[in-house]
């Protein structure tokens, strides 16, 4: 594993929805401590984009690496160092938020120091821990998901429009999250059709469906 | 890189904690579940209404509508393994976690058929005894049960994979699932008819045991595959 292919490398992938090209010969690579926005329109592929580079989805042609191997091949080491939040939120609504916490821990492990009560504090959910989450608004059933990202050790964060239906508070306490997670050689690639405000890393910007990427810090 | 992949939790930790949250989210949704035994316990209470109250006749129907009950029901149940998971994202994090797939859907498939195919063997006693079933024949009934009922689970499981993408997959599920379970409903209604008669049931067990062990080895694999595609 030497640091020329550490990071998450897409080699020149294309994706169609139905008859339509949504992007093709995407190549770009990501390394730690950088941080890629995907933007774009409605329909332009943003969350195809994300999706193939979680594994979650096949592009049409190309491939994606992980530390220089294609993530099919490396999957338990690349997904022990993904973290992918989409759209959906997730989270069962039957379950409390500690018990939604509990099973992504034992899903996929998460930092030793850090406990679920703790982040669950850090979300501002102290106090709702037992509430089953169908009773939450959906701010706040955001935040248990979005609570992941004080337990995991991933090095790559794949955000699919984190900030929907959060509060300024909750959005501030995200960038504050994100710039130590860059800081601390993580990876993120994150989709908003807010302003994201980052003091920290490499960040470069994606605008689909043009393939070329924009540097802006 | 040793010290991150020692904090990872063990895949039989991920493994018993999915069945102890399949199982808590299956008894906030009690009423759920019931649906399938109900249907179970309705279908095989006509009959005799129905046909005939006739105690030899029912003797000889009773196997065979118990099972196809069974069969039926277990069916009925399959909607639930996976649905939820799939609409609320849940399932696709699953296939995002670093243990394998299988062990994980064969966790979902294990708490599945805790909560709907142990109520079925734990019901047929009851139901045994009002098609007048003699004891030999409710004991074999529930040994084909105990043996039967998680290979239905399990081979469902790999149609309700494949189906849950689709708008309207239940005709699909049926018709993919169905003759898969045939063999099971042959050999297990067949058993209890022998036991009745007095003869060897031994063969047909053996039968039933051979395909839950080729289901428990390939169904998780095959299911597991099958939601990756879903997924997609």
């Amino acid at each position: 594993m030497t640091d020329a292919v550490a990071g998450l490398h897409l080699k020149s992938v294309s994706c169609t929805r139905g008859y339509r090209d949504l992007f093709t010969d995407l190549d770009f690579k990501l390394c730690p401590g950088q941080v890629l926005r995907v933007e774009g329109k409605n329909g332009s592929g943003k969350t195809s984009l994300l999706r193939i580079m979680a594994g979650l989805a096949q592009p049409l042609e190309g491939e994606v690496l992980w530390q220089g191997r294609k993530i099919h091949h490396a999957e338990s080491d690349y997904f022990q160092n993904l973290l992918f939040l989409g759209h959906r939120a997730a989270i069962k609504f039957e379950l409390s938020p500690i018990e939604n916490l509990c099973m992504a821990k034992s899903l996929y492990g998460s930092k030793t120091e850090n406990g679920l009560e703790e982040a669950l504090y850090q979300v501002g959910l102290y106090g709702f821990e037992d509430i089953p989450c169908a009773r939450l608004s959906a701010g706040q059933k955001r935040r248990v998901a979005l609570a992941q990202l004080f337990l995991t050790r991933a090095k790559c964060w794949i955000l699919d429009e984190p900030y929907t239906s959060l509060d300024v508070a909750a959005v501030a306490l995200l960038e504050k999250l994100f710039t130590q997670h860059i800081d601390d050689g993580g990876m993120l690639v994150i989709t908003s059709h807010q302003p994201v405000t980052l003091q920290a890393g490499e960040q470069h910007r994606l605008v689909l469906p043009k393939t070329q990427l924009e540097q802006l810090v | 890189m040793t010290d991150s992949t020692m904090a990872v939790p063990s895949t039989m930790g991920a493994f018993i904690s999915l069945i102890k949250r399949d199982l808590m989210l299956s008894y906030r949704h009690r009423n759920e579940l019931l649906n399938p035994l109900l249907f179970f316990v309705i279908v095989v209470t006509l009959f005799p209404l129905g046909v005939s109250p006739e105690k030899i006749l029912l003797q000889t129907m009773a196997p065979g509508v118990i099972w196809v009950a069974a069969l039926l029901a277990a069916m009925l149940s399959l909607d639930t393994l996976f649905k939820s998971d799939y609409e609320d994202g849940t399932l696709e994090q699953m296939m995002l976690s670093p243990h394998s797939n299988a062990v994980l859907v064969l966790a979902k498939i294990t708490s599945h058929w805790l909560v709907t195919g142990v109520p079925i063997i734990l019901l047929a006693p009851l139901l045994g005894l009002f098609m007048f079933l003699p004891g030999d024949g409710i004991i074999t009934l529930m040994l084909t049960l105990l043996l039967g009922t998680p290979i239905l689970s399990l081979v469902g499981a790999i149609g309700m994979a494949l189906t849950l993408g689709l708008n309207r997959g239940g005709m699909l599920l049926s018709l993919l699932v169905l003759p898969l379970y045939i063999p099971v409903l042959i050999f297990s209604a067949n058993a209890v008819d022998a036991s009745m008669a007095g003869l060897a049931i031994k063969g047909q067990l053996y039968f039933l045991s051979a395909l839950l062990v080729l289901s428990i080895t390939l169904a998780p694999l095959a299911a597991a595959t099958a939601l990756k595609i879903s997924v997609e």
